[in-house]
């Protein structure tokens, strides 16, 4: 099965990326060649299998529930494109 | 004696007996970068002043008379997608350009104890998606060999680097080959350790159920050591796995005996070169001469591999980048320009009374997380994002993720069943030798086809290693693979060391220019 552009313009969205139209034209040619080779796996008789997200057999972990020190704030935001020494600035999120 | 091409354990040596001081041996190492880094670009980020620091303090260290760690002043190039604290780490991304780490990766840590100095960071293809390095956002790595030729990738500026002599040992990374690859491609030996054997917390996260650290060096005698440095359980690192770390330093020159070899039918099918086919068939009579039985083993879901892995990474990975979301660091995009934008294209859209326009705009929030991503990221990158995203959207999951994650489970079974009659699997790393620059940027599933060999490792969790066993018809280096089941290095370092004693492949060295 291959991609329609459409598809591939929704996909964008959701993946917060914003292509431009050469882009899209190129990204749906190339996801249509990669989709359609993993689509071999579809042969395979999978009954019964479980599936297998994690090679590792571990459980969660947990540690104690004790105060520990964490990254200052000042560290933690000093990468950050934009700040007003407390909080992350972003663009109003409703209604501007 | 030629310093840059002296191993990791001759410089110890030669440094805790005061024969050579961290500072000499460090400033060799800079200068043979300062001379040929211009031409390869294996470096990312070379600091003098902040490496002879780090040697002056353990030539104090000696003068003084305190204990030196097992890399005490051994120069070590890190992948730059390995946080270090205070300096730069940008994943060769132009989204983490202005990232500088609040913390060093725990890897990164123990090297420290052990008194090694982080010469640099190496280049890497963008956040280590590809297989050629030339995805990085700030130049190609040439490989060492033929500069006219991909160092293989993703960890190619760690590979070259230590081709090339400006470290004995590197850091890498590999989530379907990375490590493994590249050091087939410049004619060193690099291991992908087990997954959990090396804690991740630091490594910025490709794929996480994936990804491992490991190591790089010229010998499997060195790689020992770098393993040995940096193994073991990480409270910070959840999947890190609390088993002890043996010394593999100690062990690797003890030969094995009644050693069980297997051999893949399926490693040498359709797109395996003569040469490398050639020189991995030889690799085994030379395992036969040492006393080792040979048998063929079967891995029948090894040709899904590929399929299964450019789901799953795809998948994971772009999961893993939504954090990259221009807000809380890394690049953001202009704002302003990004709010003129918007305004054009209310306006454009009220003035046709286009109201379905009008209702589907982004919001101001929602462009300003697409437009950084789509200037923060390259191509190969954005394609895994859309490739994962679109394999996990609702109604198409369970097609892709879902039954992908079931054949990863025939593909781990597959070993299992080859581990209960074999100590090890040799085999090729990749189908070819270096290719040329350029040669399959625009072609990325032929890309992703050169993996075929390394990423079952890494869907199955397990140990591989890889070691230079020839050269082609063009002087290029032919690597050849061993794996073994979980938590198993010890043996495959001491394999390993076995074939380096009885051959000189990877003694050999590239004239560089």
């Amino acid at each position: 099965m291959s991609l329609t552009r459409e598809e591939v313009e929704k996909v964008s969205l959701l993946a917060r990326l914003r292509l431009s139209e050469a882009e899209l034209d190129q990204m749906t040619r190339q996801l249509g060649t990669i989709v359609e080779y993993v689509e071999l796996i579809a042969e395979v008789d999978t009954t019964g299998v479980e599936p297998m997200a994690h090679v590792a057999d571990v459980a969660n972990v947990f540690r104690d529930d004790e105060v520990r020190p964490s990254l200052p704030r000042d560290e933690a935001l000093r990468g950050a494109p934009n700040h007003d020494d407390e909080c992350y600035r972003v663009p109003a999120v409703m209604g501007d | 004696m030629f310093i840059p091409h002296e191993s990791a354990t001759d410089l110890v040596a030669l440094i805790h007996s005061g024969d050579l001081t961290a500072v000499e041996v460090t400033t060799a190492l800079l200068e043979r970068i300062e001379r040929h880094d211009a031409s390869l670009q294996a470096m990312l980020r070379v600091d003098n002043q902040a490496a002879l620091a780090q040697a002056e303090a353990i030539d104090a260290r000696r003068r003084r008379g305190e204990p030196l760690g097992s890399l005490a002043g051994v120069p070590v190039a890190v992948k730059d997608n390995m946080c270090t604290r205070g300096e730069a780490t940008t994943c060769a991304s132009r989204m983490l350009e202005p990232f500088v780490p609040p913390y060093d990766a725990t890897v990164i840590g123990r090297l420290r104890e052990a008194g090694a100095v982080v010469i640099g960071k190496t280049n890497l293809d963008e956040f280590a998606m590809g297989s050629t390095t030339e995805n990085s956002a700030f130049g190609v790595t040439r490989n060492p060999w033929d500069p006219e030729r991909v160092p293989g990738g993703s960890s190619g500026g760690s590979a070259a680097s230590v081709a090339a002599g400006f470290a004995p040992l590197a850091l890498g990374s590999d989530t379907g080959g990375s490590i493994r690859a590249p050091a087939a491609l410049c004619g060193v030996t690099g291991m992908k350790p087990t997954y959990g054997r090396v804690s991740r917390y630091g490594l910025v996260a490709f794929a996480s159920s994936l990804d491992q650290i490991g190591p790089f060096g010229r010998s499997a005698a060195d790689v020992a050591v770098l393993l040995e440095t940096i193994a073991g359980h990480d409270p910070a690192d959840t999947t890190s796995v609390d088993v002890p770390v043996p010394r593999y330093s100690e062990s690797v020159s003890r030969p094995l005996e009644n050693l069980r070899i297997g051999w893949v039918k399926e490693h040498f099918g359709a797109g395996i070169g003569d040469d490398v086919a050639a020189a991995v068939r030889e690799a085994i009579r030379t395992y036969e001469s040492l006393g080792a039985s040979v048998r063929e083993v079967s891995l029948p879901h090894a040709k899904y591999s590929i399929a299964v892995y450019y789901v799953i990474a795809p998948c994971e990975a772009s999961s893993n980048l939504a954090r990259f979301d221009g807000v809380h660091y890394g690049m953001r995009t202009d704002e302003a320009v990004m709010r003129a934008e918007l305004d054009d294209e209310r306006a454009r859209l009220e003035k046709a009374g286009d109201e379905r326009g009008l209702a589907d705009m982004d919001t101001a929030m929602v462009r300003l997380y697409r437009k950084t991503r789509a200037e923060g990221f390259g191509p190969e990158v954005k394609r895994r994002i859309m490739l994962g995203t679109y394999a996990l959207s609702s109604g198409y999951y369970d097609a892709y993720y879902k039954r992908a994650l079931q054949v990863r489970r025939l593909i781990r079974e597959d070993y299992d069943r080859a581990f209960a009659e074999v100590d090890m699997i040799v085999g090729p790393v990749t189908p070819t030798t270096a290719f040329r620059l350029g040669e399959r940027v625009d072609d990325p599933l032929s890309m992703y086809l050169f993996d075929l060999y390394t990423c079952g490792a890494n869907l199955a969790g397990l140990p591989g290693i890889s070691l230079p066993c020839g050269f082609d018809g063009q002087g290029l280096p032919i690597g050849l693979q061993l794996q073994a089941a979980p938590f198993e290095e010890e043996k495959l370092l001491r394999a390993a060391h076995m074939y380096q004693t009885a051959t000189d492949w990877h003694t050999r060295r590239p004239e560089l220019a």
